[in-house]
């Protein structure tokens, strides 16, 4: 087995009893992107030499008898909203296509005062605006289980490079379903933590009032190592949370009798596939006889769930993305009569259709004759799902459901049907809604050979008992070692080519 | 008869080291584009964090005008495109200001005008633009300094109580006169920590609904404001008069044309689809920390003008001159701690010391007489050491050297003639030389004594004790 395809628990002893080096360790990751991430087009930009540098730097450093610290060496694979210092950071935009942040986000502090390496800036939909990494305005990326097949959105460059071995861990971001439907699509852990879990500060905003950075690891424990080190109290996020957080680590036990399930009837709906409700039945029944109690429950605002959404988090991205105007940094036209003429003609060229369609729906619900009809209206939806969530969980230690009605879709089938792929995150949008924890965990494949995530939800903050949840779980199945089998090179690929 | 309906919006800049929501420094003067970072900018990422400074300010002031305050104030924002606002859109606070339902007491003719305070809310304030030759759409070019962008702001707005251009001026006076006694701002206008934003309408006195009003720009004093409302005031009544009707529109003062010119119709009300802040949370203002922050509020303006009435039993006239600031009232009490009457006190604060630095334009924070001093000056009069008339000219030399009155009377011989045997060798001599005189008003026109007086006082320089010179002039000439 080649180090880049371990996983960061296993190949962190290793690192600190020096039995390989860390220049090994990326040298590898770095070797399987230039073998295969022309075909899975997971990054927008490799960071070879920075990487290769931090890695002697952590050599010298072991060498001298420094202890490993609690990532040391780890490869990261960072979704592009993400700022880091000196590192263009594109948001898979046209507009920030040369943008070189002069900060680095709270996280990437974090994962490199830790020893991680960040190893590349990894694609996604433009701004985090969809399921299927298809809005990405350099390239789509491809499901490493069958490249015809999108990685899921918006965070599918993570995903994807987790999956593929291009990466030992990675992060994401999750609005509506970014980093969870992506894991789910590609058969890896994802983590949507609790709203202000882990700081905000320098990720690119989508919808403020729901966006969270989450770990994409290839199993559970990896998860909590990451999360152990990205979450915490921020002062430059004013949404983070202030309180005490546990050692994720110490709630990786596989014992998991007692504790009461919920399962939602709402998300077990006609929109569901076959395929999805049969792994999904599987892995209830195999989580009852790992001892705990089902219980049936609902949600009964879950179902106006995504209306509330596209309103709230387009009308939050509307505002955020009015920074984006020619002046100060990104795309500006010069050929323009006047600031209005060149702010309109910079955003017109530096955006994409799906960042113009939520621009234009978030300016229509706040306007002052739909302000009150659509913006006021799915606030009040948001309180009663988050209210639903608070009632269930007066019961229920934690609620599962599938991830995604589907498995991962064929690249192109959604992308002249933007109401289509919306319904992709149909299950993973309450969570954000409520501001609660959710995680995606491989539960089974279908026929076809393509993943499908359990979706674990719980109480705010409560990221412990998912992660006790998930582990069980994983402990008792087997989904999470199997890789895509076939090199996708073999695959005959349609779909744009890798640009940038 | 037509009454005016004003209602007046003020933006004060409050006087934090760091802006509202980054740690850069306030100082907007330094070099374009020096004090800012990611946050000031705009930049991706960049999350806003409240500046408690300011927010403490805010409560203060709308403590202050008399405001409720909001328990869950919260922050919005205000969306619209303008290359001097980098995020484009202000933080501001739309539905839940810090303060509500105020009010302040102007005293105007012997009478008390209360006029009420809609709102006390925080924002940041923009950058500043310079278009190249022309307006923001026919420029060549515009330079945006950013320095100033996210400077915290307090707005206030009236109500539409204000019924005269002067009580629009007091209202103003008061206003500023209550920030600089809070120590909230500078309120210097023409340096643009005060802004302000005029509303104006007409309508039949005494009746209860608004006609079409119209916002006035561009006031750069508060003289400015005064003026423009008289000229709109007889502008819109000409205007009812002939019969037509006043529009809903922005007119900006031409200080040097005195008149106001229109500038743009407000046709329809911009929409600034206003939404809470996803990046900071309610502000939570709890019951305590209201009462820890009133137990800071200084005494008041008008507070302190009824207690100088009251308790030193000054003339309205003494007590509101000397509460204008709180420099100046600190003086005067410290004086009359020193010295006892305060009326006395209050006569040479208000003349001679007002005179030398309305003459010097040095402001009270930089005098060089202390208080202390003052009261000394005064002690020596009341002695006799030093003559009220002398007194003028050591009190010029305290204001312009910084001595103490001791000093200055020794150095330059100033302490007065009480010497019985010394006054009558000049009033002896003063007789003689002016025999004519002295020959009147022993024939009986006494006011002929008043030029022997001042001759003796001419010939002392003004350190002979007048009574005695008196005294002494009608013992040798009418007895």
């Amino acid at each position: 087995m080649r180090l880049n395809e371990l996983k960061a628990h296993e190949l962190l002893p290793m690192i600190s009893r020096q039995e390989v080096t860390v220049e090994e360790a990326v040298t590898c990751v770095l070797d399987r992107i230039s073998a295969i991430d022309g075909t899975i087009q997971a990054y927008i930009t490799v960071t070879c030499e920075h990487a290769l540098r931090k890695a002697r730097e952590a050599d010298a450093r072991l060498a001298k008898g420094e202890p490993a610290r609690p990532l040391e060496g780890l490869s990261v694979a960072v979704k592009d909203n993400i700022s880091t210092k000196g590192i263009r950071t594109t948001a898979a935009s046209k507009y920030l296509e040369d943008f070189i942040p002069p900060y680095d986000a709270t996280v990437i502090q974090h994962l490199e005062d830790a020893g991680a390496i960040i190893i590349g800036k990894t694609n996604m939909d433009e701004f985090a605006m969809g399921s299927s990494t298809e809005n990405s305005a350099m390239f789509p990326t491809r499901n490493p289980w069958n490249p015809k097949r999108v990685p899921g959105g918006s965070s599918g460059g993570s995903a994807a490079a987790v999956i593929s071995d291009e990466a030992v861990i990675a992060l994401g971001s999750d609005t509506g379903g970014s980093i969870r439907q992506p894991a789910s699509f590609c058969g890896i852990v994802g983590l949507k933590p609790s709203y202000g879990l882990v700081s905000r500060h320098g990720l690119i905003g989508y919808a403020s009032s729901m966006d969270q950075i989450g770990p994409m690891t290839k199993d559970v424990r990896d998860c909590a190592l990451v999360l152990s080190a990205i979450a915490g109290h921020d002062p430059k996020d004013s949404q983070s949370y202030p309180g005490e957080l546990p050692d994720y680590t110490e709630y990786l036990i596989p014992d998991i009798t007692g504790i009461t399930v919920g399962v939602p009837k709402e998300f077990l709906d006609e929109g569901l596939s076959q395929a999805v409700r049969d792994a999904f039945t599987e892995a209830l029944e195999k989580l009852e006889a790992l001892g705990v109690t089902i219980k049936d429950v609902s949600l009964p605002h879950a179902r106006h769930a995504l209306a509330a959404y596209y309103v709230i988090s387009s009308a939050e991205a509307g505002s955020n993305l009015a920074r984006l105007d020619g002046v100060r940094y990104g795309v500006r036209t010069c050929a323009s009569e006047d600031f209005a003429s060149m702010m309109a003609k910079s955003r017109g060229e530096g955006f994409g259709p799906e960042v113009k369609r939520r621009i234009v729906l978030g300016t229509y619900v706040l306007s002052a004759e739909n302000h009150d009809k659509y913006f006021n209206e799915a606030l009040r939806v948001r309180s009663l799902i988050a209210r639903d969530f608070q009632e269930v969980f007066e019961t229920c230690d934690c609620l599962v459901g599938p991830t995604s009605p589907t498995v991962a879709f064929e690249a192109g089938e959604k992308t002249r049907d933007p109401l289509a792929m919306y319904l992709s995150d149909v299950y993973t949008v309450p969570p954000n809604l409520a501001g609660i924890p959710g995680m995606s965990v491989p539960c089974g494949f279908d026929k076809e050979g393509m993943p499908v995530g359990l979706q674990i939800m719980g109480r705010q903050y409560d990221e412990a008992t998912l992660l006790q949840v998930a582990y069980a779980f994983e402990q008792a199945t087997d989904f999470h070692v199997r890789r895509p089998e076939a090199e996708p090179n073999a695959y005959e690929l349609a779909g744009g080519e890798r640009s940038v | 008869m037509f009454e005016p309906v004003i209602g007046i919006e003020v933006h004060a800049q409050l006087k934090t080291e760091s802006k509202m929501f980054c740690s850069c420094s306030t100082n907007f003067d330094a070099s374009p584009n020096s004090n800012t970072c990611p946050i000031c900018l705009g930049f991706p990422g960049a999350l806003p964090v409240l500046n408690k400074k300011a927010l403490e300010y805010g409560i203060k002031t709308a403590l202050a005008f008399n405001c409720d305050i909001t328990e869950c104030s919260r922050f919005d924002r205000k969306n619209y495109f303008y290359p001097d606002i980098p995020k484009n859109y202000q933080i501001t606070q739309d539905a839940f200001p810090v303060g509500l339902n105020g009010y302040v007491d102007i005293p105007l003719d012997n009478d008390v005008r209360r006029i009420r305070i809609k709102r006390v809310h925080l924002e940041e304030d923009a950058g500043k633009s310079i278009h190249e030759g022309g307006t923001i759409t026919d420029a060549a070019f515009s330079l945006e300094d950013y320095n100033r962008a996210g400077v915290p702001l307090l707005e206030i707005v009236s109500e539409p109580d204000i019924r005269s251009p002067r009580e629009a001026y007091e209202y103003l006076c008061m206003l500023r006169r209550t920030l600089l006694y809070l120590g909230v701002s500078d309120c210097k206008m023409e340096e643009g920590s005060l802004r302000c934003d005029v509303n104006i309408s007409i309508r039949p006195k005494g009746a209860d609904k608004f006609w079409t009003q119209v916002e006035l720009k561009n006031l750069n004093s508060f003289r400015a404001v005064e003026r423009s409302l008289d000229y709109e005031v007889r502008r819109q009544s000409q205007v009812v008069a002939a019969g037509e009707e006043v529009i809903r529109e922005t007119r900006h003062w031409d200080e040097a044309g005195q008149a106001t010119v229109s500038m743009r119709r407000k046709e329809t009300a911009e929409d600034y689809r206003y939404f809470p802040e996803p990046d900071l949370p309610p502000l939570n203002i709890t019951g305590s920390r209201v009462e820890e922050i009133k137990a800071t509020l200084p005494e008041l303006p008008g507070a302190r003008r009824e207690r100088f009435m009251r308790d030193y039993e000054l003339p309205e006239y003494d007590a509101s001159l000397l509460t204008d600031t709180q420099e100046l009232a600190d003086y005067f009490e410290e004086a009359v701690r020193e010295y006892g009457q305060a009326k006395t006190v209050s006569n040479w604060v208000m003349g001679e010391f007002s005179r030398l630095m309305n003459a010097t334009g040095i402001g009270i924070e930089s005098v060089k007489v202390a208080p202390s001093d003052l009261a000394a000056m005064l002690k020596m009069i009341d002695k006799g050491t030093i003559s009220g008339k002398i007194a003028k000219t050591v009190f010029e030399e305290m204001f312009t050297e910084g001595k103490s009155p001791e000093v200055i009377v020794k150095e330059k011989g100033l302490v007065q003639i009480a010497d019985e045997e010394e006054l009558i060798r000049i009033v002896d001599r003063v007789i003689e030389e002016n025999g004519e005189v002295a020959d009147q008003v022993r024939a009986g026109k006494d006011k002929a004594i008043g030029f022997l007086v001042g001759q003796v006082m001419k010939m002392t320089k003004g350190r002979a004790n007048p009574q005695m010179v008196n005294e002494l002039l009608r013992g040798r000439l009418i007895n």
